[in-house]
């Protein structure tokens, strides 16, 4: 194409340089619309619980306490290093995962996980996230679960 | 002019009515002539897109085994049964499995016309892949008909997506999982993105699922456009590209047939020769220069015999493949129900959680990497799929089934290598395990780059050049190639439907799966 849109002189044509311009426009104009009707699909709104909640004081987690909210889809934990806790979902197509003696399980695909999360069988591509936990000013505790923190994180709360 | 006689002209007109509007509509008369059956055809909205003459092979039930058009059956099956559902069904995740209950057990006929609806849906699928299976032996995605080959993928493509996004309306238990693992299909790309640590910059998995489903997790608004999707993007798709399809059949010169042909006696009895000679299309065309000069046309230098008019033949088989159609899903769904089960519920998984069968083999492939069996192997599968009239351009034998004797050895062989290896494989991944019982540290992009799912393509593809070496055809490579793709299709889905059972555990059979 650009040995015939250059002249003799190695200018480009008016009528190449319109057409380049219109066919320029054009595409630009297309991908403008394709990003605004991706952008129009990307729902700003979501009807989805908030990923931030309270759990509760942390007299209702006494050492040794394993409790598992579904509505939340996280396990909550305390043992003598601290409140933690570890999210319920496989990392490899969403199932929600059951808790067994050596971790956990996903009845889907086989996935299985160590006490604290990590894969040992199965397709999932992670670990099971471990989510911040916070204490409130009313004392209560919250759960992030939106932030992950590494595995192992444990915290003291009174 | 006067009264009397414009009284009486009128009174003939309405004596004639019938006979005047008929006409109007069928303006050739009665189709007792060839030219009248002629225009029958090329005067009619619905007919035109048919040739006046069809050629005996075409006719032939050993030939198309009327596969294709039974698709197109089904699909208007589809359609019209799902016209009647949305009239009931309410896509709200409140009232969506109300209203399918509804339907199942209230409404008068419903069960019936969803049962109608779900199983057509599902043939077609089953019957794409017979019609894909007969074009690709018979070898007609060539000469021309490359094209109309992409166009038929596209179809298929469609079809999964139609036959999904409908999947997911009745929002019970089994929707609901299916649309779960779906939207973790979508987002697996990350575990791709996340091994090349690149998530941060293009986050393809997430923008795909935040597309379709409106946010991540499967709720309000994911059902409300996936049933946009179902009800309007889908079948005005799935109508243009058959639209697309059913013109180039005709452009490319109808369907494929031998080189040599001779009709046989057995022709008579679906498709009588007529014995006249001449008539409006004598034997020995004669082709303006315009027609000579567009090049491949494939009707030049070809006299006409062999065919045989339309107007009633091929109508007769179209008709007869319809009814067969027809009675078939009615009967179908009259004794065996779709399923219908509790209401989703998102804190208690199905276990064991699974898509739609038709996508069941894929699932086995995913329970090795999410990646490679939810997007990468079906996307090679796809573009294979795709480039096989592009890469094999042989061009003899076009429209005989198989090509040759050696064609249907390399078939069988391919059959019987491909049963051996695909079972050989599951028997190995279900006794041994993978790389990472062996090795827990491993990273998770060797796994999900090798795996048993990449190693059988892998094989597949190898094999396939392999044969291409010993015949020195491509044809022959295709052909294994395109048979190996079948039986993993077929022996997948039916593993994983049948044998994989809580926890995706093996199990003989349904029997043995425990109780919990």
């Amino acid at each position: 194409m650009s040995s015939e849109v250059h002249d003799k002189d190695g200018n480009v044509s008016r009528r190449d340089f319109l057409t380049l311009s219109a066919v320029g426009a054009a595409a630009v104009t297309g991908m403008g619309i394709l990003a605004g009707v991706f952008r129009y699909a990307k729902s700003d709104a979501r009807y989805e619980d908030s990923k931030v909640f309270k759990i509760g004081k942390p007299e209702n987690f006494p050492v040794g306490t394993v409790r598992k909210l579904d509505d939340k889809k996280v396990f909550i934990f305390s043992d003598d290093a601290g409140i933690y806790a570890i999210s319920s979902v496989c990392t490899h197509l969403g199932c929600v995962v059951f808790e067994m003696e050596e971790g956990f399980q996903c009845p889907c695909h086989g996935s299985k996980y160590n006490k604290i999360g990590k894969v040992v069988a199965g397709p999932a591509p992670r670990g099971l996230p471990w989510f911040e936990v916070t204490q409130d000013v009313d004392g209560s505790l919250v759960v992030d679960a939106s932030r992950e923190v590494p595995a192992g994180t444990k915290n003291i709360f009174s | 002019m006067n009264e009397t006689s414009g009284v009486s002209k009128f009174i003939e007109n309405v004596k004639s009515l019938a006979d005047s509007v008929t006409g109007s509509i069928f303006r050739g008369g009665k189709p007792d002539t060839d030219k009248a059956r002629a225009s029958v055809v090329y005067n009619n909205f619905f007919m035109h897109i048919q040739s006046v003459k069809t050629h005996v092979n075409t006719l032939r039930p050993s030939y198309t085994l009327g596969l294709g058009l039974i698709v197109f059956f089904l699909f208007a099956f589809v359609f019209t049964s799902g016209i009647f559902l949305m009239v009931y069904y309410n896509p709200s995740i409140e009232n969506a499995f109300r209203s399918v209950k509804n339907i199942n057990h209230v409404v008068f006929a419903g069960k019936v016309i969803r049962n109608v609806h779900k199983w057509t849906g599902e043939g077609m699928i089953v019957f794409l892949f017979l019609h894909m299976a007969r074009v690709f032996f018979t070898g007609s995605y060539k000469s021309g008909r490359e094209f109309n080959w992409l166009v038929g993928i596209v179809l298929l493509i469609l079809t999964f997506m139609l036959n999904l996004s409908g999947y997911l309306l009745p929002w019970d238990q089994l929707s609901y999982w299916a649309m779960v693992i779906v939207s973790n299909i979508m987002m697996s790309p990350k575990e791709l993105t996340d091994s090349l640590g690149i998530t941060k910059f293009l986050d393809v998995g997430t923008m795909t699922t935040d597309f379709v489903f409106a946010g991540l997790t499967p709720g309000k608004e994911a059902l409300n456009r996936v049933y946009l999707f179902h009800v309007m993007l889908f079948p005005i798709a799935i109508s243009i590209f058959v639209g697309i399809h059913f013109w180039r059949i005709r452009k490319d010169g109808g369907m494929t047939r031998p080189e040599e042909f001779t009709p046989k006696d057995s022709d008579k009895s679906y498709a009588p020769m007529s014995d006249k000679v001449g008539g409006i299309f004598p034997t020995h065309k004669t082709y303006g220069l315009m027609e000579l000069a567009t090049g491949k046309t494939r009707a030049v230098d070809r006299d006409v015999e062999n065919t045989v008019m339309s107007w009633p033949n091929l109508l007769i088989a179209e008709l007869a493949v319809l009814m067969f159609t027809l009675a078939f899903a009615l009967i179908y769904s009259y004794y065996v129900d779709a399923p219908l089960k509790e209401m989703a519920n998102p804190l208690i998984p199905e276990n064991p959680a699974k898509a739609p069968w038709y996508f069941l083999g894929l699932q086995e492939l995913l329970s090795y990497s999410a990646f490679m069996g939810g997007v990468g192997l079906p996307t090679a599968a796809l573009i294979g799929l795709a480039l096989i009239p592009y890469l094999d351009r042989e061009q003899d034998k076009v429209g005989v089934w198989f090509t040759n004797k050696m064609g249907k050895r390399i078939a069988l062989e391919s059959f019987i290598i491909s049963i051996i290896c695909i079972i050989g494989m599951l028997v190995f991944a279900i006794k041994f395990g993978w790389l990472r019982s062996w090795f827990p540290d491993i990273p998770q992009l060797v796994i999900t780059i090798v795996n048993p799912g990449s190693i059988w393509v892998a094989f597949m593809i190898l094999w396939s050049l392999f044969t291409i070496k010993r015949t020195g055809s491509t044809r022959m490579g295709a052909m294994a190639l395109f048979v190996m793709f079948l039986v993993s299709y077929v022996i997948l889905t039916y593993f994983a439907t049948e044998m994989r059972g809580p926890n995706w555990g093996f199990y003989w059979s349904k029997s043995q799966w425990p109780i919990h």
